[in-house]
């Protein structure tokens, strides 16, 4: 129960459908099963072995267990990425659980009153500030300002103390009560049909094949577009929406046409595939630094294989059978397709399911109910991410747990007071979210494997994870983890960067626009007119940089690490 | 919704939910299991260190 409650998180519920969304659904949803097997299920394994190795040699944090395993002085700066990752994204992550709280509570006192999506969105704009930069920081229960603070400290409470037996308690039976809430509105959902007479298009079953149809059906102009409209005029889903547009094409005079995009032709994007890869990091928190540092803490008669295998299988179970079959169905039913990914990755959540609750018989209770344990599933999350930290903090500076988590408090205060400021169409957020919750996991995740199934070895490897398990990893793993995994990778990388960097236009082999990403940070040019930098953007970098600098820092002067260089155990026998 | 598309959630799903069922059962049927099993430890040992 602790093991699936723990896997569980924001990832599932809110982050999964919203790219889910973003990425048009069925083809993204190919991309994530391939992802999950070939990666987030061998990564976890290798994360699990390697840590629990790390923690036999007495290292604890990710440079510690990096440095153990390779003997090379560079090794520990290659470990940082194991603590930047979550530190950075605990900076945000803890804002997105003050919405859960702040909505949990609105709920619960009635403080919650929608009738229409405009409402809706207009509430989540107000909670996230993102009508302009520091509106978050109103002193108002209906922005994100008093919620932050109480899950801040409550967060750093509970990691300086230890969760005390009630809490825990609270948490491990909240996550099952969790999954019978998520499945109460599941039922709710699938039982919606049209929630606007008026526009008979917008219901379930749309939703759900935009989410599963794996090809796509979309109304697209035949001129060449002028700067500012889209190529594609509106996506198509349901029989009775694809007659219409047949006619609508018809009569355009050679204008539109009608188009449909295979699975195979979507699945050429690589940042569909990065995004996918990245959602199965994020959730299975493989590739951020944490499973190695509480593998760390295991002994050799714990088994990690199917420790592994339940976390993993506990969390997909979560976003694919429940996270996948709320949100984004219900945001098509509320919103219909052509809002639904303009939402943001975190925001589909906040603005779809308040209406769904709203249109449920004791509405107010369910929904409080529902992001309370949202709440508490992110609590887990949240201290999960704070714990590489401060294992790096005590075994970099040699410090105790109490010094480690007051300077980790200090810094993420700084970070989160950052993010929180920058709310304008949550750009600081969304930065960090690419950049590290998915560029930067990816890197990490990429070069565990290599370490695993290169310098390590597939043989050893195995042997490490086997130990005290009482399920094998099947040997075809084997193959996978040496090969298909790593070349995987650095394929999908080497695209993302060929096309989000440089622009590269895979299907017509000519360079173009870089991701919105990148033009944020070094300007460029969308639809051939130029495009500005954004402050929020760049200094979100700069954020990371500060951070990566401190840790290398601390690192560089570790007599710990030196020790772990020198192929020595981190206290003498 | 189409067929295809009902064919690849209904896969989805059902992978997903016997994977997990099948590790609860696991779980719970391989004796002393419940002990060797871990996730994220709330207590980790460098709180009593510094206690």
């Amino acid at each position: 129960m602790a093991v699936a409650g723990s896997a569980v998180g924001l990832g599932n519920f809110l982050r999964f459908p919203g790219l889910a969304a973003q990425y048009g659904g069925g083809a993204f949803m190919l991309a994530y099963a391939i992802s999950f097997l070939i990666i987030g299920l061998p990564i976890g394994w290798a994360e699990w072995a390697m840590g629990r190795y790390a923690g036999s040699r007495g290292y604890n944090s990710c440079p510690g267990a990096f440095a153990a395993i390779l003997n090379k002085r560079w090794a520990k700066y290659i470990g940082i990425i194991g603590v930047i990752v979550p530190v950075v994204i605990y900076m945000y992550y803890v804002f997105i659980e003050s919405w859960c709280l702040g909505y949990a509570v609105k709920f619960w006192t009635g403080g919650i009153h929608l009738t229409s999506t405009e409402e809706t969105v207009a509430m989540f704009k107000v909670m996230s500030g993102q009508i302009a930069d520091g509106s978050a920081l109103t002193p108002s229960w209906n922005a994100a300002l008093p919620w932050l603070m109480i899950v801040f400290v409550f967060n750093f409470w509970l990691i300086y103390r230890g969760l005390s037996g009630g809490i825990e308690k609270m948490c491990n039976y909240g996550m099952p009560l969790l999954i019978v809430l998520a499945l109460v509105v599941l039922a709710r959902v699938m039982t919606l049909g049209a929630p606007d007479p008026a526009k008979p298009h917008d219901n379930v079953v749309n939703g759900l094949g935009y989410m599963w149809n794996p090809s796509k059906v979309q109304i697209e102009r035949t001129q060449p577009v002028a700067a500012g409209e889209n190529k594609v005029v509106e996506e198509l889903v349901g029989a009775a929406a694809i007659a219409n547009a047949e006619q609508k094409v018809a009569a355009s005079g050679g204008t539109l046409k009608l188009v449909t995009i295979t699975p195979w032709q979507q699945l050429k994007n690589p940042l569909l595939w990065m995004a996918a890869a990245a959602q199965i990091f994020f959730s299975l928190s493989v590739g951020f630094g944490v499973i190695i540092v509480y593998a760390s803490y295991l002994q050799k008669k714990d088994d990690v294989v199917l420790s592994g295998l339940t976390a993993g299988s506990a969390n997909e179970f979560c976003e694919v059978a429940l996270g996948g079959l709320i949100t984004v169905p219900a945001a098509v039913a509320f919103l219909g397709l052509a809002s639904v990914a303009g939402q943001g990755t975190f925001g589909l959540g906040f603005t779809v399911l308040p209406l769904v609750f709203a249109k449920m018989p004791f509405g107010a209770f369910f929904g409080g109910a529902f992001f309370f344990m949202l709440f508490l599933a992110a609590i887990t999350s949240s201290i999960s991410m704070l714990q590489p930290g401060i294992a790096f903090l005590e075994e970099a500076m040699n410090v105790g747990r109490k010094v480690s988590v007051t300077i980790l408090s200090l810094l993420t205060t700084l970070g989160t007071g950052f993010v929180v400021y920058f709310t304008h169409e949550l750009k600081a957020l969304d930065t960090l979210d690419f950049w590290v919750g998915t560029f930067l996991i990816f890197i990490l995740a990429t070069i565990q494997i290599i370490v695993f199934g290169w310098h390590w070895g597939i043989e050893r490897g195995l042997k490490e994870a086997h130990q005290g398990a009482s399920i094998r990893i099947p040997a075809i793993f084997g193959f996978i983890m040496k090969w298909i995994c790593p070349l995987f990778l650095l394929v999908i990388f080497g695209l993302t960067v060929l096309t989000s960097v440089f622009g590269f236009d895979l299907s017509t082999f000519t360079f173009g626009s870089a991701s919105s990403y990148v033009v944020d940070l070094i300007g460029g040019t969308k639809d051939g007119k130029p495009v500005a930098t954004n402050q929020a953007a760049q200094l979100s970098m700069v954020l990371v940089i500060i951070v990566a600098l401190f840790f290398g820092l601390l690192s560089a002067r570790s007599k710990a690490y030196q020790r772990a260089e020198q192929g020595l155990p981190k206290h003498d026998a | 919704m189409t067929t295809s598309g009902l064919i690849v959630m209904l896969l989805s799903v059902g992978t997903v939910t016997v994977l997990f069922g099948w590790c609860i059962w696991k779980v719970l049927t391989t004796p002393q299991e419940t002990d060797k099993v871990h996730g994220v430890e709330f207590h980790t040992p460098d709180m009593d260190k510094d206690s």
